[in-house]
């Protein structure tokens, strides 16, 4: 116990360093523009940041908007205690991307550009009205913890009235975004691999981002419980976990069909080297998922679900690299690779995030269980120092 | 004078908002679209035969001097290319090299910027709409909309648009068409600079004509193709070429445009929103009736 203290304070040490290491690099952008601080060119104009902190950012809070699915609409309410944590992750994730997209747009002081000149064909003008009013609907579906931290009665009582209209906004929203995300890579239909091109890019980019959502909650939950010394019952995470194979099978075979019916499955044995790419994202984060997430014995352990789960979140990191930058051909005559500058924002802003993550989780009341459950887990565990740490938080 | 409570917040707001205005970069009211721009709805083309070209780069050098270009770094291009790539600094550009053409070494030359596309993914793709197609053909930036966002960069299938990388200001630059001269009666500031024929301004239906001449007249000299003709849907550029356009380092390219997936898409959209919408509230409303029944 004393151990896995230590380790989390390390750790919040390492997050601040890398946060206050970045902000030299901020500086040194805004002072002497992208290419002091960016291998961005001509020749490959969106890099690391559009693949990392906007394509792999926006899915990787996909878990918000399926759990909220989940426990309101499809009223699961096994699943209640950890919808606030996976919306608080969604709504740092977001604020995320939009510091990173103020750090990437050239002009970021005349962002709200995008307000006044509206291109209705644009796809990136439907990313950026969903990335806006997303995270508006975020911060009103996570505002009651706040208020029920300070005790005001009438916002809260607002907010739950109109709770379910919410998380419907905050599903649509988040359908309309993640495909958009696919739709923009439409655009390049002579430059982006024909593994990944395909006209239902934006049906494949929902359907991996709802995979990766529940496999987010299941790795974020798991860590969060066992930083602030909770336990989580094994049910709710296997029980994610089950759903997980029948999500990626329909993916596997949206892909397949696809590649199939344009004659491009022969592709996926030819198309060297970009094709190992292929097979690096579709094993990792497809096919072992499914495998693994189908054994009872795998959904019966912590760690099975938990590192299944992350393989999840890989292969789709890798899917999203993959489609919006490593098969996406550069002009001829130049190379990318990221700055470490770059990656040093990136880190940063992740940093940043995890931070305000522990400190609302531990101001606010963010991971509830309920009375009953906390019973429960008394009872099944009965190490003192972890029911003491119930009682305190 | 005696300042209350109330006068000083005002005071104090107003100085705060007043900095914050004068903090912020002052709009740059740039467009390429100018009073003098062209506005008579008549299509313009201009027609490139490399078989011409000497590769003299005067028009590198008009192009730098009317549209008032800084220099640029130099290349790895060699002699003949110089720049070796488009630049914010570089809107047009002769590229070089070497063939063998009936058993003799030809140096060919190429001529690389905007190809003023009939339906430029460029202005799909810009969010704010920033980039124009003009009825007269040339496709306009506007920096007062701009936020730097680089995805017309990204979506050009030619690779044309640049950004001002070094610049804490940032903007994108490309070749304009010079579309205030035009709109002067002149021709582009490349064409009235070429001397060796290799570049013609007009109607493009003329200028795809007259192609079709010279390929009928002297087919050895040419292969029968007019590239930007059919490329993505046209581009108001037309290119001529002894050899096929990829050896010269053109993409070959699909007839259909790049924005054809993305506007089906897009079509997409609020059928989407709606059936998404009406989805979840049906599903609210079954399982909610469904567990009322129950308990």
């Amino acid at each position: 116990m004393r151990q896995e203290k230590r380790s989390f304070h390390i750790g919040t040490l390492i997050l601040s360093a890398l946060a206050v290491l970045s902000l030299p690099v901020f500086i040194i952008r805004y002072v002497s523009g992208l290419g002091a601080i960016s291998n961005l060119s001509d020749g490959r104009p969106w890099g690391f940041w559009i693949s990392f902190d906007l394509y792999c950012g926006v899915a990787l809070a996909a878990g918000g908007f399926t759990l909220a699915a989940v426990v309101y609409i499809f009223n699961l309410k096994k699943y209640h205690p950890v919808v606030r944590p996976a919306v608080l992750t969604a709504f740092l994730g977001y604020l995320l991307v939009i510091f990173a997209l103020l750090v990437d747009v050239g002009q970021p002081w005349y962002i709200w550009h995008v307000i006044i000149n509206w291109n209705i064909h644009s796809p990136l003008f439907e990313v950026a009205v969903c990335v806006m009013t997303y995270t508006a609907v975020l911060a009103l579906e996570f505002s009651p913890a706040l208020f029920e931290r300070l005790n005001w009665h009438v916002p809260l009582r607002i907010i739950r009235a109109i709770q379910i209209p919410l998380v419907i906004t905050g599903v649509v929203l988040s359908t309309l975004h993640q495909s958009s995300l696919g739709t923009m890579l439409l655009m390049m239909p002579e430059t982006l691999n024909a593994l990944w091109y395909t006209p239902i890019l934006p049906l494949l980019f929902l359907n991996s981002a709802i995979a990766v959502g529940l496999a987010m909650v299941i790795f974020e939950t798991t860590l969060s419980t066992r930083a602030f010394g909770h336990k989580l019952s094994l049910d709710i995470l296997s029980g994610l976990g089950r759903v997980i194979p029948y999500v990626l099978g329909i993916y596997l075979l949206l892909k397949l069909v696809d590649l199939g019916v344009s004659g491009e499955l022969g592709l996926v044995f030819t198309a060297y080297p970009e094709n190992l790419l292929w097979w690096a994202e579709m094993i990792i984060g497809v096919i072992l998922p499914i495998i693994l997430f189908s054994m009872p014995t795998i959904r019966q352990s912590r760690k099975g679900v938990f590192w299944s789960a992350v393989l999840v979140i890989l292969g789709l990191i890798f899917n999203r690299f993959n489609a919006s930058m490593l098969a996406l051909a550069m002009r001829p005559g130049y190379t990318y690779y990221p700055h470490w500058m770059e990656i040093a924002i990136s880190l940063g802003l992740v940093a940043i995030a995890l931070i305000v993550f522990q400190i609302a989780v531990r101001l606010l009341p963010v991971v509830h269980l309920e009375e009953s459950e906390e019973k429960k887990l008394e009872r099944i565990t009965p190490d003192k120092g972890v029911s003491a740490e119930v009682t305190n938080v | 004078m005696e300042l209350n409570r109330r006068d000083f917040l005002k005071l104090s707001g107003a100085s705060v908002g007043g900095l914050v205005l004068i903090g912020l970069p002052p709009p740059n009211p740039k467009s390429d679209l100018s009073p003098s721009s062209v506005a008579d709805g008549v299509e313009k083309g201009v027609l490139y035969d490399v078989s011409k070209c000497v590769g003299c780069r005067a028009c590198q050098v008009a192009c730098k001097s009317w549209n008032k270009l800084p220099p640029d770094s130099f290349g790895y291009g060699g002699i003949y290319e110089n720049p070796s790539e488009l630049s914010a600094k570089t809107f047009t550009l002769i590229k070089a090299k070497e063939f063998e053409i009936n058993g003799n070494k030809e140096l060919l030359f190429t001529k690389y910027q905007c190809m003023h596309c009939k339906i430029p993914a460029c202005v799909n793709a810009c969010l704010v709409g920033a980039l124009q197609k003009t009825a007269e053909g040339p496709v306009v930036y506007d920096d007062s909309k701009c936020i730097g966002c680089r995805y017309c960069m990204v979506a050009c299938p030619f690779g044309v648009p640049a950004f001002e990388w070094e610049k804490p200001l940032p903007w994108i630059r490309k070749c304009t068409f010079c579309v205030d001269r035009l709109g002067e009666g002149l021709e582009p500031a490349c064409v009235a600079a070429c001397p060796a024929g290799a570049l013609k301004f007009g109607n493009p239906d003329d200028l795809i004509a007259e192609a079709r001449e010279r390929i009928a007249a002297e087919p050895e000299k040419y292969i029968d193709h007019i590239y930007g003709e059919k490329e993505l849907g046209g581009t108001s550029w037309l290119y001529l070429s002894p050899v096929p356009f990829e050896e010269l380092g053109f993409p070959i390219l699909d007839t259909e445009p790049v924005i054809v997936d993305v506007e089906r898409a897009m079509g997409a959209v609020l059928p989407m929103l709606f059936g998404v919408a009406a989805a979840m509230t049906g599903v609210y409303w079954l399982i909610q009736r469904r567990q009322k029944r129950k308990g």
